[in-house]
């Protein structure tokens, strides 16, 4: 038997330790989207596509472009934009001080963590009255929901940050004399930094969902109300650039957060 | 500074872990706790540094610690315990600035301790940047910068491969010539007790009991790798565990 082993042709050992270490190569993720509306623009050009089922990209970007000439861009992007940016940083602020609470004290864990697991599962957008009669009409009923939708999630992200951290670190600043302020200051916080910030992402999103969401009740500007309009119109075209504009934000917003990680969370990797 | 452990014992729930610890941690001795796996060494030390608060019996100071002494009971973990984010420096004056020690005082603590450690060079380096026996001496200039008057280490060593833990021994029998300290070493390996202990102190498998004390007088600098009369004491420890050892290794964890 081993004579025979020894006697036969070598074959090489066969490799098999391949895959399951997924990578993003450049420009992918770009050539799929255009992709996808070359062939939504050739299939409406064509007729495949009814022009009642998908507008056209042309026209999209067309009515993209006459919002632009029209000056109504701005006009819509930038109460939008302040209402996401006032009442995403309210609710994200709230939020994380009192993630850290939780994370810190028992009584606090004890009293908080049913509540938030309460109010979590609420669509936020069904809220939308009762925050018309406590804050009125105006601004302060769309930050007051956007701020509550940022609420929840950033509270459960970064109680579970400051959970996660590391507790050799925390002993270690205990036997080096370190105040409680300290530890809480230089041991705890950039430690669940990481789990913060993914967490700031989600609710980002949801942030901009309800954005839409509380402009569609009440605006005369917003991106929110330009789409309700182009849509009880059915006017395809201008519904499918706001959306754009939207999914437009989102990925800014991702970025700018990609870009965050990056800087505060350089020691990582 | 003397430390004087008087009767601990110690339990967790049910489980009793220490019973009955007396010792004497004379200053500028180096005293090594050994004993099998989950022996309560590792408690017992946290019980010293007032980590955690013993059952029973007290842990005493004697004397004063030295004027300049910013912490006197002071660890060293087998992990580490270096905060990622901060660099080498940054992880040494984390321990200052609590005590109002920053600008050119702190850089002055910084820079001897980093040449004692023979870190000088990696100052601005980060943690996941160092190797492990680096990382461990980071850990040793920051224990080294409040100056102590014990320094508690948990199995420093053993999270380093043997010849990084060679190289390591080397370093403390060094700076431990240059200016002796007083510590309290807890190990496994009984090649490093040797090596390191003034005094080792043997300990039964749970619930931990003073089996012997060892005491071996041949100076720290004199003793070296594979010295005969040191193999033969490893040789006297080793036979005094051996039973302990494999009865500790076949019992159940969680009762």
């Amino acid at each position: 038997m081993s004579d025979n082993t020894q006697k036969s042709q070598p074959i090489e050992v066969r490799f098999r330790g391949g895959g399951f270490a997924p990578k993003s190569p450049r420009w992918v993720g770009f050539s799929v989207f255009v992709v996808l509306i070359a062939a939504i623009e050739i299939g409406t050009q064509s007729g495949f596509i009814s022009s009642l089922t998908l507008p056209k990209p042309s026209d999209v970007l067309a009515a993209f472009g006459e919002l632009w000439e029209a000056g109504l861009l701005f006009k819509h992007l930038a109460p939008s934009l302040s209402r996401l940016a006032i009442g995403g940083a309210i609710g994200a602020s709230v939020g994380i001080a009192v993630g850290v609470m939780i994370g810190l004290f028992s009584y606090v864990r004890a009293g908080l963590v049913p509540l938030v697991a309460a109010i979590f599962p609420i669509p936020k957008i069904a809220l939308l009255p009762l925050f018309v009669i406590w804050f009125g009409i105006d601004e302060a009923s769309k930050y007051a929901l956007i701020a509550f939708g940022t609420f929840t999630p950033t509270v459960v992200a970064t109680y579970g940050a400051v959970d996660n951290v590391d507790r050799s670190l925390i002993r270690m600043g205990q036997s080096f004399g370190l105040s409680w302020f300290s530890i809480v200051r230089k041991i705890v916080l950039p430690g669940a930094m990481p789990g913060i910030l993914s967490g700031l992402r989600i609710s980002l999103a949801i942030a901009i969902i309800l954005l839409v969401a509380a402009e569609m009740l009440g605006a005369e500007y917003g991106i929110g109300a330009y789409i309700l309009q182009a849509g009880s119109l059915y006017d395809l075209e201008r519904l499918f650039a706001g959306v754009v504009i939207l999914s437009l934000l989102g990925v800014i917003l991702s970025t700018i957060i990609g870009l965050v990680e990056k800087r505060l969370l350089a020691w990582r990797s | 500074m003397d430390i004087r452990l008087d009767a601990i014992s110690h339990a967790y729930g049910e489980t009793e872990v220490l019973r009955d610890i007396s010792l004497e941690i004379p200053t500028g001795r180096i005293v090594c706790l050994v004993g099998p796996s989950g022996c309560g060494k590792s408690t017992l030390l946290r019980l010293i540094g007032g980590l955690e608060r013993a059952t029973q019996g007290r842990v005493l100071q004697l004397g004063t610690p030295p004027a300049d002494c910013l912490n006197p009971l002071t660890y060293i973990f087998q992990d580490f315990a270096l905060l990622p984010w901060r660099s080498v420096r940054g992880n040494v004056s984390l321990v200052l600035e609590d005590h109002g020690i920053r600008g050119a005082r702190a850089d002055a603590i910084i820079d001897d301790v980093l040449a004692r450690t023979k870190l000088s060079d990696f100052s601005s380096a980060l943690p996941r940047q160092l190797s492990g026996g680096m990382k461990q001496r980071v850990a040793i200039a920051r224990a080294l910068s409040v100056n102590p008057a014990v320094m508690l280490m948990d199995e420093p060593l053993s999270a380093l491969d043997s010849q990084t833990r060679e190289l390591l021994m080397d370093d403390l029998v060094a700076l431990w010539t240059r200016q002796p300290f007083t510590a309290v070493y807890v190990t496994h390996n009984l090649a490093e007790a040797v090596r390191l202990g003034h005094r080792i102190v043997v300990l039964s498998r749970r619930p931990g009991e003073i089996r012997e004390l060892v005491e071996i007088d041949k100076p720290l600098g004199e003793r070296g790798y594979g010295d005969s009369d040191l193999e033969a004491i490893q040789k006297h420890l080793w036979d005094l565990m051996r039973e302990e050892a494999r009865a500790a290794d076949e019992e159940l964890l969680d009762v």
